[in-house]
């Protein structure tokens, strides 16, 4: 009996150290509202909305920053910390009125002084750059009065309202990185790496308040799960789905469809041979059916691109550039002929292993690209790598990605291929396309520029800089205790306006 | 005295060479934590204040005495993603990591101990060897097949558990342990059948032995005999088998953890690995080493209490 006794004070001494280990236990109110959101991965990021990078973090912190103006659902830009803004003549002075009452999440007031420090915080130049680049225009940020900030700026710029976005935080907030202080609809209360992140309902938000009272987002790791989460409760929303997955569901959720906001293509090094000859790149475009890539892989769902730009920023894009490169294999053929290819020649596609829809569209790309001869061969790639080997050391032949816009302006897509740009991976490089680049920054009559944007809008699709795909569907799927949805143009989920079905 | 010394300074210098090693990893493999940490952001220029700010730009060797500084003092680093102490991000996970080995571990010893004794005990009735075929089965399955089959079955069609609803233990520690339940079967099983097996393979053994002749021949009855002499020369291998099972099931978990979405160290250790967070790993890595190495100890201890023999040494 000796073993017996044995087992039961082992089994007691763990329940003692599992109940000592649990120290506080914060049982909840269950009358209040909850609601459980789905995240693929966790903020494994800062918290400082002006440190961070990931989308994935961005997207969340949408919820408790806000900038001096905000994004609305149609893509316009409305006051925010600001209740209202001007733009001088000369557009290089912007003056924005602090709005009346409002408050951080730890009940001060904010202050001419942090947006002041927001600002400059940014456009600080001592590591270098920016953290903002467009930032390194401003001259001076000047506190006119106690509601009242002027920001001047070197050359005129008419754009500079869109990174306006940038969050407005506290001077005072000591760790901004793991202790965010916002403006926004919903506040941070805690986080627990890989398992959640949890926001509550900020209660003397300037704006129309939130519905739900808590909000925690769930880490849901495993994507294999997702639709077994979403079943069995344990999430009530996930956002970006697979057609797939939607159809699994069964009806006890609102699927809601929009676009994902993403520039989906096969970025083509063009510094690296063969792509550095136009033909190929040409013929690459001519090669491809996005509508077969639609029907294989997402249900027949998505829109086509043909450009860097997408639809949902319905000013800047051009439908008709779809049709620039439709399929056809005999002038691809002829194409691949006349640069020296004509037997082909292998190529290495290299894809991020945790994106399933890139991996699937390179694998029906594999298949389309036979038809000219060219060889080319999938290799997964950890996330990290993907970010040193491919973006930051551009040392890669092509690879499949989305590209997503971080403000509402077309420059935030098209900068990146002005040949001498940082971020300019692709290595794409057209003498007229930096000509329209450095006119259309200062151009002020919005008509012009937005018509200096098209056309260079046009010059990528000529020039197939590279192959443009699609801009991928989005599913999002929301228990039916919920309702109120709704898609922006930008890569970020506003949980403030779901509200739960009374 | 001199043993305590000598197990010390061993385990010291086992923690030290696998620190060491995983950092030494870290370097072979591609990918730095600038470039993560700046992402799509990254600018040669950025990446170049940035990894002088992290002391990246620094000789490995250099980086690794001032890490092995820091952490002898106590000080075990932020990390690099979630710029969170190391220590507050551990002291969440250890508790979940180290609750599911216990559990599995119980289970293991209240599985295989009475299913080896019953076995050897009643070795030719029919019942012991659907036993023993059963047994030869379950040994053979992963945890993580097993895992998978549970969530499938238990999860989805019975609905006993909700597949990843995990539930943390400042919830409800009840709800939490009913939640790792599922997965320390999963771990359990296996390794119980093993132990299942040897033990019964091992009291066969003891019972031809000379000392158990002489024992019944003293007039003691078999239950007497099996009690107290052969299982107690029986158990030492068992538990050098179990002592070696428990470090397995702590490195093990980390599967398990993956399948069932417990978001423990072995979850924090893959994500951390993915974002080149050396300071997580390195001290993800440090404690799992110690905890083998503790364990390894306390199998040395029990050794000595059930063996006069190894105390005498």
């Amino acid at each position: 009996m000796k073993k017996r006794s044995k087992s039961i004070l082992a089994v007691c001494a763990l329940l003692a150290l599992t109940v000592a280990l649990s120290g506080c236990s914060g049982d909840k109110a269950s009358d209040s509202s909850q609601i459980i959101v789905g995240i693929p991965q966790d903020l494994e990021d800062s918290l400082d909305p002006h440190v961070a990078v990931a989308a994935g973090t961005k997207e969340v912190l949408f919820n408790i920053y806000e900038g001096l103006v905000k994004p609305d659902l149609d893509g316009n830009l409305v006051p925010a910390v600001a209740s209202e803004y001007a733009i001088s003549e000369d557009g290089k002075t912007y003056t924005f009125t602090l709005r009346e009452g409002i408050k951080f999440h730890n009940g001060n007031p904010v202050t001419v002084e942090d947006i002041k420090y927001s600002i400059e915080k940014c456009a600080d130049t001592s590591a270098g750059e920016p953290l903002v680049e467009a930032y390194s225009a401003i001259t001076a940020v000047n506190c006119i009065d106690e509601k009242t900030v002027e920001i001047v700026l070197s050359e005129e710029n008419t754009d500079f309202l869109a990174y306006m976005m940038t969050a407005i935080i506290p001077a005072d907030n000591e760790n901004p990185d793991t202790n965010p202080i916002g403006t926004g609809p919903y506040m941070y209360v805690s986080r627990s790496p890989q398992e959640n992140f949890i926001v509550k309902r900020f209660d003397e938000y300037w704006g129309e308040p939130a519905s739900i009272e808590n909000v925690i987002f769930k880490v849901c790791a495993n994507a294999d799960t997702i639709v077994m989460d979403l079943k069995g409760g344990s999430i009530d929303m996930y956002a970006r789905l697979t057609s797939a997955q939607v159809n699994e569901l069964g009806d006890s959720f609102h699927v809601y469809e929009g676009t994902m906001n993403l520039v989906q293509a096969l970025y083509l090094n063009n510094a690296s041979k063969p792509f550095d000859d136009i033909r190929v790149r040409q013929a690459m475009c001519y090669a491809v059916n996005q509508q077969e890539i639609f029907d294989l892989t997402f249900d027949g769902k998505g829109t086509e691109i043909g450009s860097a730009m997408f639809p949902s920023f319905e000013k800047y894009f051009i439908e008709d550039l779809k049709d620039v490169y439709n399929q056809d294999i005999d002038k691809a053929k002829a194409l691949m002929k006349e640069a020296g290819y004509e037997d082909g020649f292998s190529m290495t596609i290299t894809v991020p292993s945790n994106y399933q829809p890139h991996i699937d569209t390179a694998q029906v790309l594999v298949e389309q690209l036979k038809q000219i001869n060219i060889d080319a061969t999938i290799e997964l790639v950890e996330w990290s790598s993907w970010l040193s080997d491919v973006y930051a050391n551009r040392n890669y032949q092509s690879t499949i990605i989305g590209v997503d816009a971080a403000e509402l302006t077309a420059r935030a897509l098209l900068d990146r291929y002005v040949s001498d740009a940082d971020n300019n991976f692709t290595n794409f490089a057209n003498e007229e396309y930096d000509t329209l680049f450095d006119s259309v920054i200062v151009t002020t009559d919005e008509t012009e520029q937005v018509k200096i944007y098209k056309r260079m809008e046009e010059i990528l699709a000529e020039d197939a800089a590279s192959v443009y795909i699609q801009d991928m569907v989005e599913f999002v799927a929301l228990n039916n205790k919920f309702e109120g949805y709704e898609f922006y143009p930008l890569y970020i989920q506003d949980i403030s306006r779901i509200r739960e079905v009374k | 005295m001199k043993y305590v010394v000598k197990k010390i300074s061993m385990l010291l210098l086992t923690l030290l060479l696998v620190s060491f090693l995983a950092f030494l990893a870290f370097q072979i493999i591609p990918g730095d934590p600038a470039v993560k940490m700046l992402g799509t952001q990254a600018t040669p220029e950025k990446l170049a204040v940035l990894r002088e700010q992290m002391g990246l730009d620094r000789p490995m060797l250099f980086r690794y005495a001032v890490w092995l500084k820091d952490f002898v003092t106590g000080n075990m680093g932020t990390s690099y993603s979630y710029h969170m102490t190391v220590g507050s991000m551990l002291s969440g996970k250890l508790p979940i990591t180290l609750t599911l080995t216990f559990l599995a571990f119980i289970m293991i010893v209240m599985i295989s101990i009475p299913f080896g004794i019953y076995t050897a005990k009643y070795k030719d009735r029919r019942i012991s060897k659907v036993l023993n075929a059963v047994n030869q089965i379950t040994m053979s399955i992963p945890p993580f097949f097993i895992g998978v089959l549970f969530t499938y079955f238990f999860g989805l069609i019975l609905r006993w558990f909700i597949p990843g609803g995990y539930i943390s233990y400042e919830t409800s520690v009840i709800r939490f342990i009913g939640y790792l339940i599922f997965p320390a079967i999963a771990i359990a099983l296996p390794k119980a059948a093993m132990t299942t097996k040897l033990l019964k393979d091992i009291i066969l053994e003891e019972t031809k032995l000379d000392y158990v002749r002489t024992a019944y021949s003293r007039g003691n009855r078999t239950n007497g005999v099996l009690y107290h002499h052969v299982l107690k020369n029986a158990m030492i291998p068992v538990v050098t088998f179990l002592g070696m099972t428990l470090a397995d099931i702590v490195a093990g978990s980390i599967i398990i953890e993956q399948v069932f979405s417990i978001p423990g160290l072995g979850r924090l250790l893959i994500t951390s690995i993915s974002n080149r967070d050396y300071p997580v790993v390195q001290a993800i890595i440090v404690c799992i080493a110690f905890i083998v190495i503790l364990i390894n100890f306390v199998v040395d201890i029990v050794y000595r209490i059930l063996d006069p023999r190894v105390r005498g040494q």
